[in-house]
């Protein structure tokens, strides 16, 4: 045989071994319960969650209203507070009334309409108000403080109409763009769907892999002329795929269902998805390729993918609100850098400079993890 | 190939290992300085207890481990520099056979031909032969997890048979399947040989030893032997007799016997005593004398396991210090210790277990005896309680197992199927916790478990975790965990699986010496050996008890022409035939 016919065959042979493993892999998929399960039932519960279950939105906060002297402009101040449909608002004089309230969680928050308000206003001297608010409840907290800006914004403005004096002066800008109505569904489902593909991505493909080590599988194929790098690619293209399906599945329900906007393109979409599953897959595969075990394999999944990309992403918990060593914690966290675009794409478009920036930053973790993961998957036991 | 063979002094050689080391962490070294060879041609046996080495050894001729030190050359290649080109030519089936469960018998024998490069052209040709071969034609559309541990077994050899290997390895195949699938495969395995593959089969079981062209025996690490197995059974020729005509109980004959200085080993063989005597003793009638007068000692074939017992410097004496310790059971009444009546279960439309009944008198043994799966494990389960019968009643000591549950378990101790003690507590703990779990309170429990301690010998690993005991101990310790309340009854599920045959020794050292104290064992084993250490048996095979007996009446009903003097397997292997003949 000459050289470049051996060459053909070699090459034709490691195809042929490629082939075979990525078969073996769909047909496991779809003959095991548990890969749909994690694949298409969890993601599904979890959409299902974020979509009628958990809401960021305040409907009506008790808080205490304390005005300190009662003047027309105060009163009326007050009254539109009244008014508000955000705000359950109890009355008082004096502060100290409420502390007792605040501490125990009657109310969320105290807004002081202070002594020299009226006459601040009246000489356009940038009158102030004073909101204390629960800061343990972070999320309640920052509800109370915007809220209460766009309250005093709107009455201010109202006023400057009818006196017809400028509104500049206690004017506090507040405007939700891209989500107007603020409705928390339609950037929790978008996050959502980053959560879902660490599911697959991360923790399906440890415990596949771990599988094949705890039923000897591995072992076998191993003592096979199959070379580390088909096993590892053997992997990776099944659960790639499947990842993707089980996004495109969460995309459609999202947006046909929960009627969150789709503003962006698909094939951002589909870019920004694939550039995120390389740091998931990798992470999935170095997991279980140290463990190699299906029980450490799925606890060290959850706290070091899963967790993470629920509570350091940014997806729940504002990331510029935690402390500066989880926010610098929160900069290998790939999630982090996939969430924000994702719900760029859903709510706002295609902002092509953001998603080029955040997909490096994914690949280069992705790359990290997939050089340890090569690394630990030699051809041999132990 | 050729080229690189020729260089080597013997073109025999397939395997060639030179004082091979290899350790894992801090414990003692899994292989220490092994050097052998194994040969084309024919079966080689890695033969050894559990955690012999033989699984690192294998790994390490398949190039999937290295050794610490030494060198390991398979065909010609050294599995440090040319790993990949060994895997191109050998066949491994691991423990496990490295089967895909939720492929079918097809999609599995297509993954490894794809694996291992098998043409295309060839396949219909090679799948054909190997589904014959294998007798898995009918199940090609089957998916491997439904499949009997023995078509399992079959399977995972075909695919380590697509691409017709020079080296054939095989990690234990013999477990877990029935004594007929393993007789196929071996008959399968041999045929092989004659093409010239080399074979390597490991194996705990020693009767599977003796069948083998050449033995490779390991022990804690250390190679003890290595020839042909008439090789082993040489150095006990002549020393190996059958005491039968037995005068009163034979087993405290045995623990007699055992004490003398010239005897090396005995063993319990249906009516009959084995011994193996020391060299040149002339202990014969000495020996003989124990039995009684009417009693006589043939000489006997020796075999493998004698041979080695002798190699280990011999078993342990006769005496138990645990059932001298305990109070003999009194016989309140003649009735039967342990029953069982018309028990039956059924898993959804599956039964794994169809009217048993036996009835077991005090200070038997009674053995359970079939292959994995069989369902023994189901009746024993419903006997001691941890499962409820779908039909017939079980009793302990007199107690409905179903109404008195409490009672009933109170007079059993238990042993359950390989190692169940908790691995992180240390010896100590475990003893304090069964002591505390069988309700042994204040003076009586401390009393006890220093017993335990000074019988077994715990005193120096009294603080290490039960896990990192060496096997025998942990054997030991199990047996010390289920006999603390001084019970009635036994049950001891699988009791020596895969210990070495000096710690199986003193096991039934202890058992022997209980049941003569009056407790009434039941014991489950697919043993084929160890069944005759018992005072009758019952067979199970598919759910069902096939035959029931002394394991000499058992014997005896099979024999005939084919077999004059048949071994337990041979009579398990032919009533097992009978009943399915009967069935058809």
């Amino acid at each position: 045989m000459s050289k470049h016919a051996a060459e053909r065959k070699d090459r034709l042979s490691r195809a042929r071994r490629f082939a075979a493993l990525v078969r073996k892999e769909s047909y496991q998929v779809v003959r095991d319960p548990s890969s749909i399960l994690i694949a298409f039932v969890l993601p599904l519960i979890l959409l299902f969650l974020f979509g009628y279950g958990v809401s960021l939105d305040t409907t009506t906060t008790r808080v205490g209203l304390v005005m300190e002297n009662a003047t027309p402009v105060t009163q009326d101040l007050a009254a539109s507070f009244q008014a508000s449909r955000y705000f359950d608002v109890a009355n008082g004089r004096d502060r100290r009334e409420f502390e007792e309230d605040l501490l125990i969680g009657r109310i969320r928050g105290i807004i002081v309409i202070p002594a020299p308000f009226t006459a601040d206003y009246v000489a356009g001297n940038n009158p102030q108000i004073q909101v204390i608010v629960d800061g343990s409840d972070a999320n309640t907290a920052n509800f109370v403080q915007n809220y209460t800006r766009g309250v005093v914004a709107t009455w201010a403005s109202l006023r400057a109409a009818e006196v017809s004096l400028q509104p500049a002066s206690i004017a506090v800008e507040q405007r939700f763009w891209f989500n107007p109505e603020l409705t928390s569904r339609n950037f929790l489902v978008p996050g959502s769907i980053a959560i879902v593909m660490t599911l697959v991505g991360t923790l399906l493909t440890s415990l596949v892999v771990a599988r094949e080590w705890e039923r000897g599988t591995m072992e076998a194929m191993m003592a096979t002329p199959v070379t580390a790098a088909e096993l590892l690619a053997g992997k990776i293209l099944p659960y790639f795929l499947l990842a993707l399906t089980s996004m495109t599945l969460c995309v459609l329900l999202a947006v046909f269902l929960f009627g969150v906007p789709f503003r962006g393109s698909v094939i951002a979409l589909y870019a920004l998805s694939a550039t995120f599953l390389v740091p998931a897959l990798g992470q999935g595969l170095l997991i279980s390729a140290a463990t190699k075990n299906q029980f450490l394999a799925s606890q060290l999944a959850l706290i070091s993918a899963f967790l993470p990309a629920f509570l350091l992403s940014g997806f729940l918990f504002e990331i510029n609100s935690m402390p500066l060593v989880i926010q610098w914690v929160t900069m290998i966290v790939a999630a982090r850098y996939l969430i924000p675009s994702l719900q760029t794409v859903f709510l706002a478009g295609d902002i092509w400079p953001m998603f080029l920036a955040d997909m490096a930053v994914m690949l280069l973790i992705g790359s990290v993890f997939f050089a340890l993961a090569i690394r630990s998957t030699k051809k041999r036991i132990g | 190939m050729r080229a690189a063979a020729s260089q080597n002094d013997t073109v025999d050689d397939f395997v060639r290992m030179r004082d091979v080391t290899k350790r894992f962490g801090s414990a003692p070294p899994a292989l220490d300085a092994v050097s052998g060879s194994i040969r084309g041609g024919e079966i080689t046996g890695l033969v050894g207890p559990d955690g012999a080495g033989k699984t690192t050894l294998i790994r390490l001729m398949t190039g999937l481990m290295l050794p610490d030190t030494g060198l390991v050359e398979v065909l010609g290649f050294d599995t440090r520099r040319a790993a990949a080109s060994i895997q191109a030519a050998i066949g491994y089936m691991p423990q496990r056979f490295g089967l895909y469960e939720d492929l079918t018998v097809q999609e599995n024998l297509n993954l490894y031909a794809d694996l291992r490069g098998l043409p295309k052209a060839e396949r219909p040709e090679v799948f054909e032969e190997l589904l014959t071969f294998t007798d898995l034609g009918r199940f090609t559309g089957r998916v491997a997890g439904k499949l009997s541990g023995g078509m399992k077994q079959k399977l995972g050899l075909a695919c380590a048979l697509l691409k017709k290997p020079r080296l054939l390895l095989l990690d234990e195949p013999g477990v877990g399947v029935d004594p007929i699938s393993r007789r196929d495969l071996w008959t399968m395995v041999e045929d092989l040989t004659k093409e010239g593959i080399g074979v390597v089969w490991s194996t705990a079981y020693l009767d599977e030893a003796e069948a083998c062209d050449r033995v490779l025996l390991l022990n804690q690490g250390r190679l003890l032997f290595s020839g042909t197995p008439s090789g082993m059974t040489d150095r006990v020729e002549g020393r190996v007799f059958r005491l039968t005509g037995i005068e009163g109980r034979r087993r405290p004959i045995l623990a007699e016997a055992l004490d003398q200085k010239c005897v090396i080993d005995g063993v319990i063989q249906g009516a009959a005593i084995r011994l193996v005597l020391a060299p040149e003793s002339n202990a014969v009638p000495a020996v003989t004398a124990l039995a009684g007068g009417r009693a006589k000692a043939d000489l006997a074939s020796p075999r493998f396991e004698d041979a080695f017992v002798d190699m280990l410097g011999g078993g342990p004496g006769g005496r138990s210090k645990l059932a001298e310790a305990d109070q003999p059971q009194t016989t309140k009444d003649g009735g039967p210790v342990i029953e069982a009546h018309g028990l039956t279960k059924r898993f959804g439309d599956f039964t794994a277990a169809e009217d048993i009944t036996f009835e077991i008198p005090r200070g038997q043994i009674f053995g359970l005896l079939g292959p994995n799966g069989a369902g023994k494990s189901t009746t024993f389960k419903m006997l001691c309680g941890l499962l409820k019968p779908t039909e017939g009643e079980g009793k302990v000591a007199g107690f409905d197992l179903r109404r008195d549950t409490a009672e009933a378990r109170n007079r059993l101790g238990y042993m359950a199927q390989k190692f169940s003690l908790y691995g992180d507590l240390s010896v100590d703990q475990n003893l304090e916790f069964f002591a505390g779990v069988y309700g042994l309170r204040g003076a009586h429990k401390r009393q006890r478990i220093a017993l335990m301690k000074e019988i077994f010998e715990f005193g120096p690993c009294a603080g290490m975790s039960a896990k990192d005991l060496p096997l025998g101990l942990k054997q030991r310790l199990a047996l010390a965990c289920a006999v603390m309340h001084e019970p009635e009854a036994l049950f001891l599920d699988e009791p020596t699986s895969g210990v070495d045959p000096i710690t199986r020794r003193e096991f039934w050292t202890h058992i022997n010496a209980l049941v003569e104290k009056g407790v009434t064992v039941l014991v489950t084993t697919h043993f084929m050996d160890e069944a005759e250490y018992c005072d009758r048996i019952s067979l199970i095979y598919r759910g069902r008890s096939i035959a029931l007996g002394s394991p000499d009446e058992l014997k005896a009903r099979v024999a005939g022409k084919e077999h004059p003097d048949p071994t337990m397997e041979d009579a398990f292997i032919a009533l097992v035939q009978e009943s399915e003949r009967q069935a058809a």
